[in-house]
């Protein structure tokens, strides 16, 4: 996969988790495996047309399909590779260089100094 | 900024090499600067292993030893098992730079994580969502 490919994947992933309701739907799911829109607006504080708009979103980046059905029975459930991307760039990220070095770099000054 | 499989950072000293390569390898240059204790066996598969007051421990394998330029290790990425077998590679590589030093540290090996991982990002509460989405934001726009 190309790098800016990947970087688009991931952006998709991150926009769609910065909702504390849609991070609740890919809870709810992960949790209790496949749900239709109304099985999920029973479980959670959200609203049938909340769910409605937040699965549409979460469908766009990839992080959720819809399984075949009549058209109120629709099960969504959850895709793993968007994550999986994302999930990349915050390992990268959580591994911070800069305290350490900076760090390094007032050792040697400390010791030269003494 | 490109896919990260590695993250890249440079940053320069008044120090010459030969000082900087000792605070790179030596248990009391890395239980300094970088961890709070450290013990070093240094050879091309020996053990650092550096200690912080948290408890947390970290165990490098040395993988390249090239004196006063290159200092590259292996170590378990964060919360993944201890013994589990992916790694990221680290490597510093030190270049004269006048009287000073330039210090390249490079780590690899990131896109190495799998679907298992993906599983863990599940299982705490959504409000960890919250914190990591709050410090990447923080990150990306400090």
């Amino acid at each position: 996969m190309a790098d800016r490919a990947s970087e688009i994947v991931a952006e998709a992933v991150f926009v769609a988790l910065a909702d504390p309701n849609r991070r609740a739907i890919l809870a709810a799911l992960a949790e209790n495996g496949p749900a239709t829109a109304t099985d999920l607006a029973t479980r959670l504080p959200i609203t049938r047309q909340g769910i409605a708009k937040h699965l549409t979103l979460l469908a766009e980046a990839g992080l959720v399909a819809a399984e075949p059905g009549e058209r109120r029975r629709v099960r969504y459930h959850l895709q793993s590779a968007p994550m999986r991307v994302a999930q990349q760039f915050l390992a990268a990220l959580a591994r911070d260089w800069d305290g350490p070095l900076a760090a390094l770099r007032s050792h040697l000054d400390d010791a030269s100094g003494s | 900024m490109g896919f990260p499989d590695r993250i890249e950072r440079t940053v320069r000293t008044d120090r010459p090499v030969e000082r900087v390569w000792d605070a790179i390898t030596t248990a009391e240059g890395l239980g300094t600067w970088f961890g709070q204790s450290a013990e070093v066996d240094l050879r091309v598969g020996g053990t650092a292993t550096l200690k912080w007051d948290s408890g947390d421990t970290a165990r490098l394998r040395i993988e390249r030893l090239e004196p006063k330029t290159v200092f590259g290790y292996t170590w378990g990425i964060n919360g993944l098992p201890e013994d589990d077998p992916r790694r990221t590679y680290v490597e510093f590589t030190l270049a004269p730079d006048g009287a000073g030093t330039t210090v390249t540290v490079v780590e690899t090996g990131f896109a190495q994580l799998g679907p298992d991982d993906y599983g863990k990002a599940f299982d705490g509460n959504t409000k960890g969502w919250a914190a990591e989405l709050d410090e990447l934001v923080a990150y990306l726009h400090g």
